[in-house]
């Protein structure tokens, strides 16, 4: 896909330039949105949202994250107007567009499934959106050329969608939608059906072709890590509730409760039994707690982050100390992860492959870690 | 050895040609008894001669294309290029109204909650498992002079005073209607259940509105069940003889009944098989156009009809 040939002098062809900062040759206008008490329910019993009050910033590049079912997909269409809310408002830079159909929203979507017209080809594709607007042919043209050579498949217009892989047609669902100029652009999923290689990559090209336009994007995932790498702000979601808005950092090293510790890909959360100022009992035994942690409430969960554990060597003062034995051993070529046996507890630990000794499957090692890395978390 | 291991290869590839040639025998004998032979007679017999008794006989002529054509011992009359023409407008005008009746119908059921799907399929189905001239007899009983519909229409003026809706073109136009629904329903429900509602949402999503929204997202999805139940309907209403018999009286005569005069009451086998294979020929022009007009609309991707 990529050109092994040196660049030629067309220097504003390339989406992966960091060095620009903002493009401006494509004119747009982002715009916040805001949700106030959005509900919706589908059949009796099925509750798809229940009461979402956000707000996404113009120009932020925002997430719904969560697992199947959680109503993220639901929400987006709502912004897209394809569905109705049954309950709450919608506003789109300012303005309440709760009743306003689909095809007078300025918001495009790129589908999961791309929804490319098949009886067209790549080019009526493209100024599909532009024609519906009513705008003139040539301008239709200038656009759609622009486009294609922003997202670097020029050479594709005449061809037929079939005619596509899946990362062409990705690019050209994106593009379609890109070339509207939309305020907020809507991303369904869209590279969930690529190959890990291909997805990793376009991760990344997203998460430029968002910054140098300067636009709103809203995009819906259930997979953590795709989040956390795109992402200015996530929304977690479950059984169509917000279960915490923040950056990925925030989400990730700070997770409000259980579900968003769990969704994160944390493994290491313990019930907590009993709890002091500077102190916690959990399974693991009693362990040294950062004040900052102290909570009113006496139950919740103990977060302890596998990548913060130090296994062997000596410990510093005032870390906390286990001792555990390897019962499994993971190597990820980076680093290497350790399922551990602590008091009768499963314990996973991380360690960067850097020169240090190898634990074998059996070993008794000292675990450690600092209070300040351990993080409370509600039910 | 490699003479041999050739000689094995020769002889399996002898087997199975043989095995071939047993399993598609029956077919081809079908074929070639029931289609090829009767057609080749036909097109032979369309340019012999008429015989005293209606018989075909030498020499050969053109004498029934002549006579397809019109001309006769009193000179030409339009006669038959009348019901030429009512074929190809009936067919038309019967098609069209099917797709319009059968478009919503078929979108309709796919609407409908899984389990009523099948039944409302078999209901659509079901007439049709009664013989055609019986469901036609009962359309004679309908339309006929006195019943109900007759007086209705008459008393909008929409026929004379003491006259049926049967005979009449119309009447031929509704039995086709009626006889052929089926046909365009199924190859559309076919088309609308695997319909893909993204593109249709990806439609509206880039500004269309509902209307355009169907002409360019549902309309092109639909397109080769469309052109499906379109031949699977104006093929053989084009030769239709049962419902312009029955319904249409004298003046609502068709290819087929013109054509089917001429093996019974007229006797002039040349005449018949001469309409015969105009029937013929007109139906592969019709397939042809049909096939371009999918491919045009299908934006080159291959219709198959």
């Amino acid at each position: 896909m990529t050109n092994p040939m040196p660049a030629p002098e067309v220097e504003h062809s390339d989406p992966l330039d960091d060095t620009r900062e903002k493009d401006e040759s494509m004119p747009r206008e982002a715009s916040s949105i805001e949700l106030k008490g959005l509900r919706k329910q589908f059949g009796k019993d099925t509750v798809a949202l229940d009461g979402v009050d956000l707000t996404i910033d113009a120009g932020e590049f925002f997430t719904l994250l969560g697992p199947s079912g959680c109503g993220k997909t639901t929400l987006l269409r709502i912004l897209a107007g394809l569905e109705e809310p049954d309950a709450g408002k919608l506003l789109i830079g300012g303005k309440d567009v709760t009743d306003i159909p689909p095809h007078r929203r300025s918001v495009n979507t790129v589908f999961q499934s791309y929804a490319l017209f098949p009886h067209l080809s790549v080019r009526d594709n493209l100024a599909f959106g532009l024609r519906m607007r009513g705008e003139s042919s040539a301008e239709r043209e200038r656009k759609v050329a622009q486009v294609a050579d922003f997202i670097q498949l020029g050479s594709l217009v005449e061809r037929r969608v079939d005619q596509l892989s899946g990362g062409q047609r990705q690019r050209i669902a994106l593009a379609r939608a890109l070339v509207c100029e939309p305020n907020v652009l809507l991303l369904d999923e869209p590279l969930s059906a690529l190959d890990a290689g291909l997805r990793g990559q376009l991760q990344v090209e997203l998460q430029r072709i968002q910054k140098r336009l300067g636009m709103t994007f809203v995009f819906v995932t259930h997979d953590q890590d795709e989040a956390m790498v795109m992402s200015d702000r996530i929304a977690v979601l479950d059984s169509g509730i917000i279960q915490q808005v923040g950056t990925p950092s925030e989400v990730y090293e700070h997770p409000v409760n259980a579900f968003v510790a769990r969704f994160m890909g944390h493994d290491n959360l313990f019930a907590i039994q009993r709890s002091a100022d500077n102190w916690v009992d959990t399974e693991l035994g009693r362990l040294q707690l950062d004040p900052a942690q102290q909570r009113s409430e006496q139950q919740g969960w103990l977060l302890i982050r596998p990548e913060t554990l130090e296994l062997g060597g000596e410990v510093p003062a005032g870390y906390n100390r286990l001792e555990g034995t390897v019962k499994e051993r993971l190597y990820r070529g980076s680093r290497i992860e350790y399922r551990l046996e602590v008091n009768g507890v499963t314990l996973m630990a991380v360690a960067s492959n850097v020169g240090q000794r190898l634990h074998a499957v059996g070993d008794r090692v000292t675990v450690s870690f600092c209070p300040e890395d351990l993080v409370r978390v509600a039910a | 050895m490699a003479e041999i291991s050739i000689a094995l290869r020769g002889r399996a590839v002898v087997s199975e040609t043989r095995h071939l040639l047993f399993s598609v025998m029956p077919g081809a004998v079908w074929i070639i008894v029931f289609l090829v032979l009767p057609s080749v007679y036909l097109m032979a017999v369309a340019f012999m001669t008429n015989g005293p008794y209606g018989q075909p006989q030498m020499p050969l002529s053109l004498e029934s294309f002549r006579q397809l054509a019109g001309f006769g011992f009193l000179g030409w009359s339009p006669g038959n290029l009348y019901t030429l023409l009512r074929s190809l407008w009936q067919t038309l005008l019967s098609t069209v109204l099917v797709v319009i009746v059968a478009y919503p119908i078929a979108y309709y059921i796919t609407t409908c909650r899984e389990k009523w799907r099948p039944i409302m399929l078999l209901a659509v189905v079901v007439p049709s498992w009664t013989n055609q001239v019986i469901r036609t007899f009962g359309w004679m009983n309908l339309l006929a002079p006195g019943t109900p519909l007759s007086d209705a229409a008459q008393a909008l003026g929409l026929i004379a005073p003491n006259m049926g809706l049967y005979p009449s073109n119309f009447a031929v136009t509704l039995g086709l209607v009626y006889n052929f629904l089926p046909f365009m329903v199924l190859p559309l429900y076919a088309a609308f259940e695997k319909l893909d509602t993204a593109q249709v949402q990806a439609a509206q999503d880039l500004y269309a509105a509902p209307l355009r929204a169907f002409w360019h997202a549902v309309f092109p999805q639909t397109l080769p069940g469309l052109l499906a139940g379109t031949v699977l309907v104006a093929i053989p209403a084009f030769g239709m003889y049962v419902i312009p018999e029955l319904l249409g009286g004298g003046k609502g005569m068709m290819l087929g009944n013109l054509v089917a005069n001429q093996f019974a009451g007229s006797a002039n086998w040349p005449l018949g098989a001469a309409g015969a294979i105009l029937m013929l020929i007109a139906t592969f022009a019709g397939l042809f156009a049909m096939r371009r007009i999918g491919k045009r609309l299908g934006g080159g991707e291959e219709v198959v009809i």
